[in-house]
C-alpha cells in the first residue's frame, strides 16, 4: 500500500496535491486552534480560516456552487451568528479560564480512538485510489437540474426546516 | 489526486471537532465544534461525488449547509435563554434534569 500522504506522483495533478497539501495543513492547524483556544473569539476568528479553507477545498474538488453557498453562509452569516451570540452572552473581553470541561483529557483518547479507526478503515477502502481530472464547467446548471426534479422533496422540506428554524429562534430569544 | 486526501482530512477535522464537543464548556464553543463536524461530512460528500462522477453528493452538500444554518440559529437562540436565566453558559451547570 502506498503512503497516503505523499502528495507527488506520476499520473497525478501535482499542483492540485500540493494546493491541497497547504490548505490542510492551514485547516488543521486552524480547527485546532478552535478548539483549544483561551480566548472564545480568537476561536470563532479561527473558526473562520477553516470554513474559508474548505471552500477552497470545495474549489479543488469541482464544485464551485457549494464553494460560493458555504462562503456565502458560513463565513458571511453563520459567523456573524456566532460573534453576536459570544458577544450578547459574556462579560469580559479577553481570555477566559474555565472553557473546558473537568474532564476535558477523555476527548483526547477519545478522538485519536475515533481517528484510528476511520482512518484504517479509510486507507483499507481507498488506498491507491486516484481521481481524475475534474470536468470542467456546467455543474451549476447540473445542481439545479438535479434539486428541481429528483430532489424537489426534500427542498420543500428544507425550506420548511428553515421557516421553522426562523420562527422558532424568534421566539425563543424574544424578550416577554 | 488521490481519493484518500479529502476523506482522511474529512476523518481529522471531525475527529477535532468530536474533541472539542467532549472537551468544551462553553455552549458556544460546542456549536462551533459541531460545525467543524459538519464541515467534514460536506467534505466526505464531496469527495464520494468526484470519485462517482456524479453530482448527487453536490445536492446532499447543500442541503447540509442549511440545515447547519438552522442549527446554528435555533441554538444560539437557546445558549442566549440560559444566558438570560442564568447568567452562565456553562453546559455542566444545567444539571436540573439529572436524575
Amino acid at each position: 500500500m502506498m503512503v497516503p500522504v505523499l502528495l507527488a506522483a506520476s499520473e497525478v495533478n501535482v499542483a492540485l496535491n500540493v494546493a491541497f497539501g497547504v490548505l490542510a495543513v492551514v485547516m488543521i492547524g486552524a480547527a485546532l486552534f478552535v478548539v483549544t483556544t483561551k480566548n472564545v473569539v480568537h476561536a470563532a476568528l479561527w473558526l473562520v480560516i477553516v470554513l474559508s479553507g474548505m471552500a477552497a477545498q470545495y474549489l479543488l474538488a469541482a464544485a464551485e456552487f457549494v464553494a460560493v453557498s458555504q462562503v456565502l453562509v458560513y463565513v458571511g452569516a453563520v459567523m456573524v451568528l456566532f460573534l453576536f451570540g459570544i458577544m450578547l452572552t459574556r462579560a469580559q473581553i479577553g481570555a477566559e479560564g474555565n472553557l473546558n470541561n473537568p474532564g476535558w483529557a477523555l476527548g483526547i483518547p477519545v478522538a485519536l480512538l475515533l481517528l484510528g479507526v476511520m482512518g484504517w478503515a479509510i486507507i483499507d477502502l481507498f488506498g491507491d485510489q486516484t481521481i481524475e481530472e475534474a470536468p470542467g464547467g456546467a455543474s451549476t446548471q447540473a445542481i439545479s437540474d438535479q434539486i428541481l426534479s429528483p430532489y424537489l422533496a426534500p427542498f420543500l422540506a428544507i425550506t420548511f426546516v428553515l421557516l421553522a428554524a426562523a420562527i422558532g429562534a424568534i421566539v425563543l430569544a424574544r424578550k416577554d | 489526486m488521490f481519493a484518500v486526501n479529502f476523506f482522511l482530512l474529512a476523518a481529522v477535522l471531525f475527529c477535532i471537532g468530536v474533541y472539542g464537543v467532549i472537551a468544551r464548556r462553553n455552549a458556544v464553543l460546542v456549536l462551533m465544534s459541531v460545525e467543524l463536524i459538519l464541515n467534514s461530512v460536506n467534505l466526505n460528500l464531496l469527495g464520494f461525488s468526484l470519485i462517482n462522477g456524479n453530482i448527487d453528493g453536490h445536492v446532499f452538500a447543500l442541503y447540509i449547509i442549511a440545515v447547519a444554518a438552522a442549527e446554528v440559529g435555533v441554538g444560539l437562540a437557546m445558549v442566549m435563554l440560559v444566558y438570560r436565566n442564568r447568567r452562565s453558559i456553562a453546559l455542566d451547570d444545567l444539571s436540573e434534569m439529572k436524575g
